[in-house]
């Protein structure tokens, strides 16, 4: 009855604040809502609620001298006898304060028998004398208000009690929590030990809050930055909601009226009020968004009236929120989700109606998607629920699954990785084979990159050019020479015109002829000998020289003169051909029309070069280095390292370090999301950058146990410091391995690589006759 | 008292005398401390499997002198270790060296060689910048910014303000991200703290680590060794078997008295309020009176370690001074490693919270339930009075601890001993450590150690971040 004339009452009012002196630690109201407790190290006050704003009425803190006992960390208002609060001291002191006293000082009764902080008191929901407190040095105490002294002590055999509630619905039980993550439920006749108690977060569990209807329900929040909702009801306690906030979690309340929503704040960083509610775990239902710093007290105004929020902050402000002015996050988010899969899958999530009812046109666009080769519709259900009053939305999600091979996939890169030759060979292979790799992958920009890479860097005595030399002594040079020329100067515009102006192009080409002119002449005098007969002797002796500067690859190069030449044309005219689906070239024709005049130009300088093919490769360092950068700049972070790997010294110096490094970390990084485990060690083993080759000696360690004691071994040694016998022993010979050691995961026997490989030949169960199927693969 | 700290400020002179002219020898003494007999610490090493397991992995089964030292008390080991490589090795915003720089700036400050000779090798092998180790200003203009905050929290945390973070991570070209800033303030505050635990218990210098080659050697001159030799020129060898003496046998019956006569005072103590804060004040004052005096002519040697260090002459003063505008008292109510602190270092450097946490409950927990030879004694108001009374230095103050008991049970040449560890550990020599409390086991005052550490790196936390809340705020 009095519920009813409650909430049709007198309670109204506005989203107001008021400015307090001090930071408040806690806030309390009386029964009738009428008026609020504010207390805090320095503010002890009480606070009339009017229609338009906060009155203060009385002020607690008397006497000269500040005293401990009114640095308050709780305090509560009794909710049957209003003339009666209680505070917790952090010095351990538990005051009772009695309105009613006729003098200025209010406080009635004083325990210190805590020795710690009391961080929590709790009046009895209708037991008028009973007092609960909760303190850090792990106790309970349960006061008698008529008495001097408390009536039971419950030691919760743990640590620091951070919070302690009263069943509303259970006369005799009330729960507490830890700060080691336990809650632990009392009955109060029984301070020998607790009835019953489980873990219920991580870290500290600074609050806990029964529900106000539902008999076994108990809300906890914890440092882990969870409200869990627990049903005590059953034997075994059970979580059935739980919230993930974005910070500590210092109050849980009940809303009042509405079975499902609570409200938390938090301890740190995040100075919000959310309300939950809890079958909507992702999103709050509302916010509360005045306070500038964070909340510490928030308490329903009412105890049957679920629109009035009133909080305390740390910014000395107390708030009383009107739930209509809440904020909805629910509506400022976005009903519609799109993410990519790591396969290239894409994943759409709607709102059911926008994806039904054009249902024609959804069609169609369905169809747009060029891989979308199938379709899973999920829907979600959920039953219209009266009690819930968030929109109701049912979302439709769709999954778009890539077709295999197509550009959406990183399969490209998967592939590239694996067959790209770092190192192992001479350069030029290692280019050629590169080049080959990237064009049957379809990426013809990259192969031509390792062409030209090839040619560039290829010293004079270039393998192509020396074996064309030597076959087509006759009429066919010039032709092989132009075509490789034109090739250079080709790659040259392609990288250039991307950023470049045209008229830097072009001085660039005329440029490198002009060096090219000069370098080459001294070449010649370098190589005089050579050049100034040109016949096979001086092939001879060029090859010589070379053999100092370059032995490793020189000589195979050798074995397989026709190898080169054939694949060498091929590559050369092509990137022509692609050149209008290359990405940079295809954006302007006028790109591609200045590049014949170039052509045609490299062509004539081709008499020139012919007799002087020595560049020194230094010269081409600006320009691959801007490639490179072009590359990386690209998200081709692979085809950057690889090129520097490949490159080695000739370019390394180049690129400052720490460019170098970032480069490497992506590449290496990309590798490992891909499970690309070999080739990002390879990748870290050729670089050259100290902070890259030091991501190998971290974690190389392996653990192992003995065999008979099952202890870890000592680091020394075949033999174990415990048991002294040697450890790992060959299954098959019963020697004890000294190299390689293979064993089955199965059941951890193993032996000599070729013994257990031999035996495993023979027989398929393990060597040590445990009578296991072992694998070898 | 005097005549020890004169001899000691002449020890040093002669050392430096020394330094100049003629290389001593490489070992001080043999062991891993100075202080503690061999025998003591390699006979008491009963580590479980896990930790066994953590220190092969991690120092490829060498163990240093440090961690045989704090091996005396292994459940605590393993934490330390655990947020010892954390904070060095495992994830975190920081890279590799940068960390090493920062643990070498940091124990520069103490003049601690050892820790800075070790982390000068640790760097040097990832082999990138070993430039840097000429000195600071070699280092980038970034970690040179950290010069303001590791000064301030070595010698006077509760100077540390919302200023001092702002300008570490305003926008700009050497700014911090607060990740960083987070990182690097742990590594300050747990190489501060690590450099008094090294100090206190006298822990010797690796011999692998000052031998490893030229550039370290120069940085890490043997006879630097953290320090004060006296012991080895001046010491009486009287106390080095302090159970001899006879008049020692009534101190520990006093103090286990005291204790128990506090317990049951405790009951009807109903001291004001007045009265708890003027105890609070006293004994904060009366920590400044607590100076092992005679070094009151700082001379910084011109030692290789303090190529780490700016402005040298910054050193500790007392929180509360006479006659000046004190600091406001730190509320340690107000702002708890337990709520706050672990909450805002968590958020921006996970899971170091966790290890953070799990070592100071550790060290806070750790008890034998044995006070010299007595079994079976509840020690946790003696570790209360240690870790507090550290704290109150601090300036931080317990509403609910009685500061009365501090004077009660931390005799004078203790808080002289606390005083030194904890503010300027540079300073300690054999003769404080010996000084007191002379029934315990050297275990025992490595545990006092201990809790002296974790004591003083929370508090140093605690301004650090408190400051960094306010900036957020």
């Amino acid at each position: 009855m009095e519920k009813m004339t409650r909430v049709s009452g007198t309670v109204s009012g506005c989203t107001m604040f008021c400015h307090l002196d001090a930071p408040a630690n806690a806030i309390s109201v009386c029964r009738d809502a009428t008026q609020v407790v504010v207390a805090g190290r320095n503010i002890f006050k009480i606070y009339g609620l009017e229609e338009d704003g906060f009155v203060e009425r009385l002020n607690l803190r008397v006497g000269r001298k500040p005293s401990l006992n009114f640095s308050c960390a709780d305090v509560m208002w009794h909710q049957m006898e209003e003339n009666l609060l209680a505070t917790a001291a952090t010095n351990g002191a538990v005051v009772t304060w009695n309105l009613a006293r006729p003098c200025r000082n209010k406080q009635e009764q004083l325990f210190t028998e805590h020795k710690r902080t009391v961080n929590k008191v709790c009046f009895h929901p209708t037991e008028v004398n009973m007092l609960l407190s909760g303190s850090q040095d792990g106790f309970m105490k349960c006061f008698d208000l008529r008495k001097k002294e408390s009536v039971s002590t419950f030691s919760g055999q743990s640590e620091s009690v951070r919070d302690v509630q009263f069943s509303i619905k259970d006369y005799f039980t009330f729960a507490a929590s830890f700060e080691n993550g336990n809650v632990q439920l009392w009955d109060i006749r029984r301070p020998d030990r607790y009835e019953r108690m489980f873990t219920a977060h991580t870290g500290p569990v600074f609050c806990c809050d029964w529900h106000p209807e539902d008999r076994g329900w108990l809300a906890t929040g914890g440092r882990d930055k969870m409200v869990k909702v627990w049903d005590m009801s059953t034997n075994r306690v059970k979580e059935i909601y739980c919230v993930q906030t974005i910070a500590s979690v210092a109050r849980v309340k009940w809303r009042p009226e509405r079975r499902y929503h609570l409200a938390t704040c938090s301890m740190m960083v995040d100075h919000n009020i959310y309300v939950w509610d809890v079958r909507r775990p992702f999103i709050p239902f509302a916010t509360f968004e005045e306070h500038k710093d964070v909340t510490t007290g928030i308490v329903w105004r009412h105890q049957h009236d679920p629109y009035f929020l009133l909080s305390g902050s740390k910014d000395s402000t107390l708030y009383q929120h009107m739930f209509k002015d809440a904020s909805r996050p629910v509506d400022r988010a976005n009903p519609e989700g799109l993410c990519f899969g790591l396969f290239g899958d894409l994943a759409f999530a709607a709102k059911e109606s926008l994806m039904s009812a054009p249902q024609s046109v959804g069609d169609v666009g369905r169809k747009t998607y060029p891989g979308g080769d199938r379709r899973y519709p999920i829907f979600f259900f959920k039953k219209p629920d009266v009690t819930e009053q968030f929109a109701q939305v049912s979302s439709a999600l769709s999954v778009f699954e890539s077709e295999a091979g197509s550009s959406v996939g990183m399969d490209w890169f998967i592939n590239t990785a694996q067959s790209y030759l770092l190192s192992g060979k001479p350069f030029a292979e290692l280019c050629e084979h590169n080049a080959q790799v990237a064009k049957r992958l379809n990426r013809p920009q990259e192969s031509t990159t390792w062409t030209m890479l090839r040619i560039m860097f290829s010293e004079p005595a270039n393998p192509s050019l020396s074996s064309n030399h030597n076959l087509n002594k006759s009429g066919n040079l010039p032709l092989v020479n132009s075509v490789a020329f034109d090739h250079k100067t080709f790659t040259f515009t392609l990288f250039l015109a991307a950023r470049k102006s045209l008229q830097t192009v072009y001085e660039d080409v005329f440029l490198c002829a002009e060096n090219e002119e000069t370098e080459g002449s001294e070449g010649q005098a370098e190589y005089l000998f050579g050049d100034a007969e040109l016949d096979d002797d001086d092939l001879y002796s060029m090859e010589h020289d070379n053999q100092a500067e370059e032995p490793e690859y020189l000589l195979p190069q050798e074995a397989f003169p026709l190898r080169h030449e054939i694949m060498d044309h091929p590559s050369a005219p092509e990137p022509v051909q692609e050149k209008p689906e290359s990405p940079h070239v295809s954006g302007s024709e006028a790109e591609s029309t200045c590049l014949t005049p170039m052509e045609s130009f490299s062509l004539i300088s081709v008499s020139q070069l012919l007799f002087s093919p020595h560049l020194p490769p230094k010269f081409f360092c600006p320009i691959v280095k801007e490639m490179l950068c072009y590359y990386a700049e690209q998200g081709d972070v692979q085809m950057a390292v690889s090129v520097l790997i490949v490159l080695g010294d000739r370019i390394r110096k180049e690129i400052d370090e720490l460019t170098q490094e970032h480069w490497y970390m992506s590449y290496i990084d990309l590798l490992q999301r891909f499970e690309l485990w070999n080739v990002s060690n390879e990748v870290i083993k050729l670089s050259t950058c100290g902070a890259i080759m030091c991501l190998n000696q971290t974690s190389t360690t392996l653990h192992i146990n003995c065999s008979n004691c099952k202890r870890p071994m000592s680091n020394k040694g075949w033999i174990c410091d415990r048991c002294h016998q040697c450890a790992s022993v060959c299954a098959v010979c019963h020697h004890v391995v000294k190299g390689l050691f293979v064993w089955c995961q199965g059941c951890s026997h193993g032996g000599h690589l070729e013994h257990v490989m031999e035996w495993l030949k023979q027989s398929k169960h393990c060597p040590a006759g445990c009578g296991h199927l072992c694998e070898y693969t | 008292m005097n005549g020890t700290a004169d001899i000691c400020n002449h020890c040093r002179n002669m050392i430096r005398e020394k330094e100049k002219g003629m290389k001593m020898s490489r070992h001080i003494s043999t062991g891993p401390s100075s202080f503690i007999p061999e025998n003591e610490i390699i006979g008491a090493m009963p580590l479980n499997d896990s930790t066994v397991m953590f220190l092969d992995e991690e120092f490829s089964g060498r163990m240093d002198n440090l961690t045989q030292v704090m091996g005396l008390h292994p459940h605590y080991l393993q934490a330390f270790l655990r947020c010892h490589y954390y904070l060095l090795r495992m994830d975190g915003p920081l890279p590799l060296h940068y960390r090493h720089y920062i643990a070498i700036m940091a124990a520069a400050r103490h003049q601690c060689s050892t820790l800075v000779c070790q982390h000068v090798q640790e760097f040097e092998q990832i082999g990138v910048c070993s430039d840097w180790l000429r000195g600071l200003e070699f280092c980038p203009q970034r970690l040179r910014n950290l010069n303001e905050i590791n000064k301030i929290l070595a010698h006077r945390p509760w100077l540390i303000t919302k200023q001092h973070i702002q300008a570490l991570v305003k926008t700009g070209e050497h700014s911090w991200s607060l990740a960083e800033l987070v990182h690097a303030v742990v590594l300050l505050a747990h190489f501060h703290a690590l450099a008094s635990f090294v100090f206190g218990s006298g822990v010797n210098p690796d011999p692998e680590v000052t031998e490893v080659n030229g550039v370290t050697d120069d940085i890490c001159p043997p006879a630097m060794a953290g320090l004060c030799t006296c012991h080895l020129t001046n010491s009486n060898q009287g106390n080095r078997n302090p159970l001899r003496n006879p008049d020692t046998g009534s101190e520990l019956e006093a103090l286990m008295e005291r204790m128990k006569r506090l317990l049951e005072e405790r009951e009807d103590d109903d001291a004001s309020e007045e009265e708890m804060f003027t105890r609070f004040e006293k004994e904060k004052k009366e920590s400044l009176l607590v100076v092992s005096a005679g070094f009151d002519e700082e001379v910084v040697p011109p030692s290789p370690v303090a190529r780490f260090v700016d402005d040298p002459s910054f050193g500790y003063q007392d929180f509360a001074r006479h006659g000046e505008d004190n600091p406001p008292t730190f509320k340690a109510q107000d702002y708890t490693w337990e709520d706050h602190g672990f909450s805002l270092v968590n958020r921006l450097y996970s899971d170091i919270g966790h290890l953070l946490d799990d070592k100071f409950r550790t060290a806070c927990d750790l008890t034998y339930y044995n006070m010299a030879s007595h079994e079976g004694v509840d020690t946790s108001m003696l570790r209360r009075a240690l870790f507090n009374y550290v704290h109150c230095m601090y300036g931080i103050r317990y509403d609910d601890y009685d500061y009365g008991e501090v004077n009660q049970l931390l005799e004078r040449n203790l808080k002289v001993y606390i005083k030194t560890v904890t503010c300027y550990p540079e300073r300690t020599t054999r003769r404080m450590y010996e000084s007191y409390w002379h029934q315990f086991r050297h275990s025992e005052k490595v545990h006092v150690n201990l809790l002296l550490m974790e004591a003083r790196m929370q508090a140093e936390l605690l301004y650090a971040l408190r400051a960094i809340t306010h900036y957020m705020t």
